[in-house]
């Protein structure tokens, strides 16, 4: 059975569409995409489609109410909500710093929720 | 009143990276004056990621780009004014800014714009119907959302397919709300791709093209929208109405670049980038101000504005040590495919770069730029779309007289 899919790459702006063709869940052929990234992505996306994603959470004693926060390393597409569950219960003191580990291991995924904004604590 | 080498107006990407250039290249005398209370710009409330790939080769978040620069900047020892606003810029570049100490003067020998842009808002776009709450432009329900800790709402369609509605819409469902859908009068997205696979696709949000938004419900607050679908002429097509219920309408219809200060100085400003008509060196009509980054032209990726900025800078810097910069007398033009170009003329003794975004949505083209009919310059494409700004170098060498030159898209 070859079956085709249709794809947009979302790994950089170029948005290449690749084309694939698969048969018995083999990828037999990967097409359109300008770089090996895109290759990487549509294998990774027709076996087990990952996202990161970002939010941010509640921060105490700093200048501003929110930092803001992502995940280190992308998670299965399914899990996307119940992360989005933990990284809610969960809130900051000032100060906070880029890179600074939130949670992690988050939901057991293999990947960590990480600060993206400096926040100094208020004078 | 204070003198200065150089006065950058707005801490966003594009004046921090002029400020970082214009240092590296011997200027020391530089002034940033930024509005808001923090340096960054609009960057400090773009939380997801995808920014830097083609700078740093790593996808960061907006704050995290913009700190990289923040934290160099600093360490440079870049003097930047924080919670103030230039109010007034003359002609002889004298910059007035209203500062919580009062009214500042500053004479510069150069100015630098790079104030960004606004969102366009309803207003504008007059559609018929009540004046309810519950109505927000995507980028100040962006900032609401991600630097406020106010949701803005719960059943919530968006109107226009602009980056920064597509963004919120996968923000605002991440958060617990239900998106219903996104309309789109154009009968393409005005947004990239990979935003509508990532923001939209992800999560089931359908995306109606060629449908306008005709009527607003609601009395205190709004309750619906009545869409109905246009046809190629972007006219209504009778009996296609359909009211869809909300408590939030976010507008992501396009940005404006802010150029108040730039038409009191004097600077001449397209009429299709709403930005100010510029040479090779991105100086405008008024010698000794420049502009870059959306203050120019509305852009969509910010390692394009840190570029640009920085070969802003190199020209600026000339300016400052050599004078005058060298006459740029050979206009470029372009033909009805292509939407608008940046710059708009050139010494034609200098390599420089062009930007442009193409009107409508093609397929396998090539972007020819000619004298005459000698080709100077071309760039073949496997599609070009209006969401994607393309940009190439033309190589002074090429160009061997001083006519006009003519930049088109052929579609093959
Ligand atoms: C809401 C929104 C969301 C965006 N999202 C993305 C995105 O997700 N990814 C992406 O790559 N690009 C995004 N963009 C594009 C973004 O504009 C660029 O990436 C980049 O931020 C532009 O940089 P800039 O320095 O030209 O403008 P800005 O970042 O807007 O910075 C301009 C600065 O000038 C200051 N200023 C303005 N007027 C004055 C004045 N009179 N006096 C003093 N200071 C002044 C402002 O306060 C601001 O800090 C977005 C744009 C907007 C408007
Ligand atoms: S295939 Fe490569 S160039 Fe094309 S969108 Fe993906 S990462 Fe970008």
């Amino acid at each position: 059975m070859l079956s085709k899919r249709t794809f947009t790459c979302i790994v950089c702006p170029n948005g290449c569409t690749i084309e694939t063709v698969c048969a018995d869940g083999a990828v037999k052929s990967v097409t359109g995409q300008k770089c090996k990234r895109g290759e990487e992505y549509v294998t990774q996306e027709l076996i087990d489609p990952r996202r990161t994603i970002a939010t941010t959470v509640k921060v105490h004693g700093a200048p501003w109410p929110l930092c803001s926060v992502r995940l280190n390393r992308a998670i299965p597409k399914k899990d996307i909500f119940r992360v989005m569950d933990a990284i809610n219960k969960v809130e900051l003191q000032a100060p906070v710093h880029i890179g600074q580990v939130v949670i992690a291991n988050v939901c057991g995924l293999d990947s960590d929720v990480i600060a993206t904004k400096e926040l100094p604590a208020k004078e | 009143m204070e003198n200065r080498d150089v006065v950058i107006i707005g801490g966003g990407p594009a004046g921090l990276a002029a400020a970082l250039e214009l240092k590296k290249g011997g200027i020391d005398d530089i002034l940033i004056i930024e509005r808001e209370k923090q340096l960054g710009g609009i960057l400090r409330q773009c939380i997801h990621d995808g920014f830097g790939l083609t700078r740093f080769g790593q996808t960061l978040s907006g704050p995290e780009y913009a700190q990289r620069f923040i934290d160099e900047v600093l360490a440079m020892g870049i003097e930047a004014m924080t919670n103030a606003t230039v109010i007034d810029l003359s002609g002889d570049k004298v910059v007035t800014a209203a500062t919580p100490k009062g009214l500042i003067q500053v004479q510069a020998k150069a100015v630098i714009l790079t104030m960004g842009c606004r969102e366009r808002t309803r207003g504008a776009l007059a559609i018929p119907g009540t004046r309810p709450s519950g109505i927000y432009n995507a980028g100040v329900a962006q900032s609401y959302m991600n630097l406020f800790n106010t949701m803005v709402g719960r059943e919530v369609i968006i109107m226009g397919s602009g980056d920064i509605g597509l963004i919120m819409a996968r923000r605002m469902t991440l958060e617990g709300a239900h998106v219903k859908a996104v309309f789109e009068v154009l009968p393409y997205p005005s947004g990239l791709p990979r935003n509508i696979e990532q923001c939209l696709h992800d999560y089931g949000i359908p995306l109606y093209l060629s449908h306008s938004v005709c009527e607003i419900m609601g009395d205190k607050r709004i309750t619906g929208v009545k869409v109905v679908e246009v046809d190629s002429a972007m006219r209504p097509i009778p009996g296609t109405e359909k009211v869809f219920s909300c408590d939030t309408l976010i507008l992501s219809v396009g940005l404006i670049p802010e150029n108040e200060l730039s038409l009191a100085a004097g600077v001449e400003l397209d009429w299709r980038t709403k930005g100010a008509v510029v040479d090779e060196n991105l100086q405008t009509n008024v010698p000794g101000i420049f502009a870059a980054g959306n203050v120019l032209h509305v852009h969509d990726l910010v390692d394009f504005v840190s570029l640009e900025a920085e070969a802003l800078a190199k020209g600026a810097a000339a300016y400052l040590k050599e004078g005058p910069l060298e006459k740029c007398a050979i206009e470029v033009g372009m033909d009805a495919g292509i939407g608008h170009i940046i710059p708009h003329r050139v010494s034609g003794t200098k390599d420089f770069q062009i930007s442009l975004r193409v009107r409508k949505p093609v397929g396998k083209c090539t972007i020819m730029v000619k004298q005459g009919e000698t080709v100077i310059a071309s760039l073949s494409l496997p599609k070009a779309i209006p969401a994607e700004m393309i940009q190439f170098p033309v190589k002074a060498e090429k160009i061997l007289t001083g006519e006009r030159i003519e930049v088109s898209v052929h579609v093959k």
